[in-house]
């Protein structure tokens, strides 16, 4: 269970979280919506641990972990998984050794044993047939050359590996085709579980109708202005967030 | 700023016992008198035995010395070497052993707490398939050479030079100082006049050496300068692949390290030389090391011949060297793979010459540095196309990857052509470890050093793959390893 209390954040001297209060029980998603600057990247990467974003408040837990006081590699070994807006090209680092290197670390620090090349290759090319993706995805290098919509792709298959409790999906649906999004979010419906959680960022409802959320929150301005239910996110595909925020 | 001040705890606590081969063997050994002059030219020659041509040369090489001065053109900054307070030979005390039995068991612990193979027994009963033969260099001595028998079978010589002077003279009179001449610089000469083992190649006509050479170079010695000499010469037709690698105990003060390599390659000869240098770079703050002032240059005299140069260069307080091909022969190829990293206080200023004579000559540079701490990383390159290299082709990349922001990276090409039909290319790039980079490993689990030694060995692929496979993998870890701590 992800518990978010009062979370507020800023880059530099700009306020960008402004007490965040969300709430994510073991198998569920939920979905968060909101406009341009409203914080969304910002929570992802707070969540995740990335530099430059200094916590002035509040509290975040994973499984009763205080994730806000653990290193990323720590809170990704915890089950946090943060799905790139922009994923990030690694020259000349094999994507297979990249993915295996990952999943072995993360099992290493939970206790189990670590997948030899022979395994974890095996456990790669069923991942990437479930995900209707080619088999050279594993030989490339870590996006390198990748289109948009392979990156993407790219970051489902590391999530369909790694396994995770819970998923942060930072607009993972911005510039794919139709037949990706399919993809991506059949990867993310594949988890679904009791035990696998997920907060799925994103501008538009397209996605929401792959990946039905269990609840869709507003985040404006550094709050969360509104929940409810995927109605919501028609709610706000047919009225825009000027016309919520008014309200 | 947090991450930073953790960086420098770690790398203090680290510096200590990072360098694993740092201890030193307590041995009896022998030593000249401290300092240079013709009498310990004279003493040199005389403990190895050499024939009176053999003085003639190094009498002649230490005139020359003498005249010469300092090169000071490269990149680096120390303070004055004081050659005469260095020991220009030390070595185990008592009769030269013949055989593996008789070397001391003290050295043969040594060898094997380096991970060297010094034992051909297990391999001869037939417990693992031999695949290099060593010969390793304890300070002035070549120690113990193994498998020189297989070898000899299929008519290989690879001994240590001092035997070879006395064993196979028209040889060593032949090619000796043939592809560098003993004035060629400073260090040249003065390795030339004091040189005391090293190791000798000879592939026969026609001959692909059956194993992998290597040789193994170890500083134990204090005060005392390593100057080996190795000749590797492949006849026609032949090939072989020889390794070097290099440790030295931890010590405050610098140690002087001043190599000769040539290599002679014949027509549709081959050669592939790897080394893996890892000499003391000193301490966090820049206190002790090894200068490592080498010259290296293979002679592609042959038509169709080639000469591959593969380096990855961790250690040394300061390197300076440039392994270089002299492309003589018709459609002759000369290849300069390189890895220089440094971190700490560390300089390295190193490249490589390609000089293209002969017709449709080709060569390929591809040089990767990469600079942590308060380092200066420089590549030096001279590529030069001579009037009659008609057809002459040369591609040069070269990659910097900087990591923190007190390091240094610099690219100084040269490029020098007389020749019309000639095709040079020189790529250039420098990059940062982007902060991007380290997150996106760290939000997948890895820690930030492994997140480093990943990203650095990918920067490094080019250059890892040319590597035999054993060594690639050491290699892999040395960069790793020599990276601890390097990130703020």
């Amino acid at each position: 269970m992800l518990e978010i209390k009062n979370l507020s954040a800023s880059i530099g001297d700009k306020e960008i979280l402004r007490g965040v209060n969300l709430v994510v029980p073991d198998g569920e998603i939920h979905a968060i919506m909101g406009p341009n600057g409203a914080g969304k990247s910002t929570l992802s990467y707070v969540l995740s641990g990335r530099e430059g974003y200094e916590v002035t408040g509040g509290s975040a837990f994973y499984n009763g972990q205080d994730l806000l006081a653990m290193e990323p590699e720590a809170r990704a070994a915890a089950g946090v998984f943060l799905a790139f807006q922009y994923p990030v090209e690694l020259p000349g680092v094999g994507n297979a050794n990249f993915i295996r290197t990952a999943l072995n670390a993360v099992r290493r620090a939970r206790g189990e044993g670590e997948l030899d090349a022979v395994a974890f290759l095996k456990l790669a090319r069923t991942a990437i047939k479930n995900l209707s993706m080619p088999d050279d995805m594993l030989k490339r290098n870590v996006n390198v050359g990748f289109s948009g919509g392979e990156k993407k792709r790219n970051e489902v298959l590391q999530m369909a590996l790694l396994q995770p409790g819970l998923a942060i999906l930072d607009e993972t649906d911005s510039g794919l085709d139709i037949d990706a999004l399919k993809i991506v979010s059949e990867g993310v419906n594949a988890l679904r579980g009791p035990k696998f959680s997920a907060l799925i960022i994103t501008h538009y409802q397209r996605l929401l109708d792959h990946i039905v959320p269990d609840y869709v929150h507003v985040l404006a301005a550094g709050k969360i202005i509104r929940s409810g239910g995927p109605e919501l996110a028609l709610e706000l595909e047919a009225h825009g967030y000027a016309g919520l925020e008014a309200a | 700023m947090a991450a930073v001040i953790e960086t420098l705890e770690t790398v203090d606590a680290l510096a200590a016992q990072k360098y694993k081969y740092g201890f030193e063997t307590n041995i009896a050994m022998d030593a000249f008198p401290k300092g240079l002059n013709e009498d310990i030219v004279r003493m040199i020659s005389a403990k190895k035995d050499e024939p009176a041509w053999m003085l003639e040369w190094r009498l002649k090489a230490y005139a020359r010395w003498r005249t010469m001065e300092e090169p000071n053109w490269a990149r680096v900054q120390h303070p004055p070497i004081d050659y005469e307070n260095l020991y220009y030979y030390a070595a185990p005390s008592g009769p030269a052993p013949k055989s593996l039995d008789e070397v001391d068991p003290e050295l043969l612990k040594m060898y094997d707490k380096l991970g060297i193979p010094l034992n051909e027994r297990a391999a001869l009963a037939g417990v693992e398939s031999p695949t290099v033969a060593v010969d390793a260099v304890f300070d002035s001595v070549s120690v113990a050479t193994t498998f020189r028998e297989t070898l000899a079978k299929s008519g290989v010589i690879f001994c240590p030079i001092s035997e070879a002077v006395r064993e196979h003279p028209d040889l060593v009179k032949e090619y000796l100082g043939s592809v560098i001449p003993v004035a060629d610089n400073y260090f040249s000469a003065l390795n030339s006049a004091v040189f005391s083992d090293g190791s000798f190649v000879y592939i026969p006509k026609g001959v692909k050496c059956p194993m992998e050479l290597s040789t193994y170079f170890r500083i134990n010695a204090r005060n005392t300068g390593q100057f080996e000499r190795t000749l590797i010469i492949a006849a026609e037709g032949a090939s072989v692949s020889y390794l070097e690698g290099c440790t030295a105990p931890m010590r405050d003060e610098n140690q002087l390290h001043a190599a000769v390599v040539e290599l002679v390659a014949l027509d549709d000869a081959k050669i592939k030389y790897s080394t893996v240098q890892n000499w003391y770079p000193g301490d966090a703050n820049g206190k002790g090391g090894i200068y490592n002032f080498v010259t290296k240059r293979g002679a592609c005299r042959g038509k169709n011949s080639k000469i591959s140069w593969t380096q990855v260069e961790t250690g040394s307080a300061i390197t300076w060297k440039y392994p270089s091909c002299i492309l003589q022969g018709d459609n002759s190829v000369g290849e300069f793979y390189s890895v220089a990293l440094t971190h700490n206080y560390q300089q390295a200023d190193t490249g490589t010459k390609m000089i293209h004579i002969g017709k449709n000559t080709s060569s390929t540079i591809i040089s990767k540095g990469i600079s942590a701490g308060h380092s200066n990383n420089t590549y030096r390159g001279l590529v030069k196309i001579m009037p009659g290299a008609t057809g002459a082709r040369n591609f040069t990349q070269c990659d910097s990857l900087l990591i923190g922001d007190e390091c240094g990276a610099h690219t100084v090409p040269y490029i020098e052509s007389r020749n019309m039909s000639a095709k040079v290319e020189h790529e250039a790039t420098t990059s940062k470890i982007a902060e991007d980079q380290l997150f996106y490993c760290r939000s997948r689990g890895l820690s930030e050093e492994d997140a480093v030694g990943l990203i650095v060995n990918g920067f490094c692929k080019d250059v890892l793959k040319e590597l035999p496979m054993e060594f690639a993998v050491e290699a892999q870890k040395l960069l790793a390893v020599s990276l601890e701590g390097s990130v703020g």
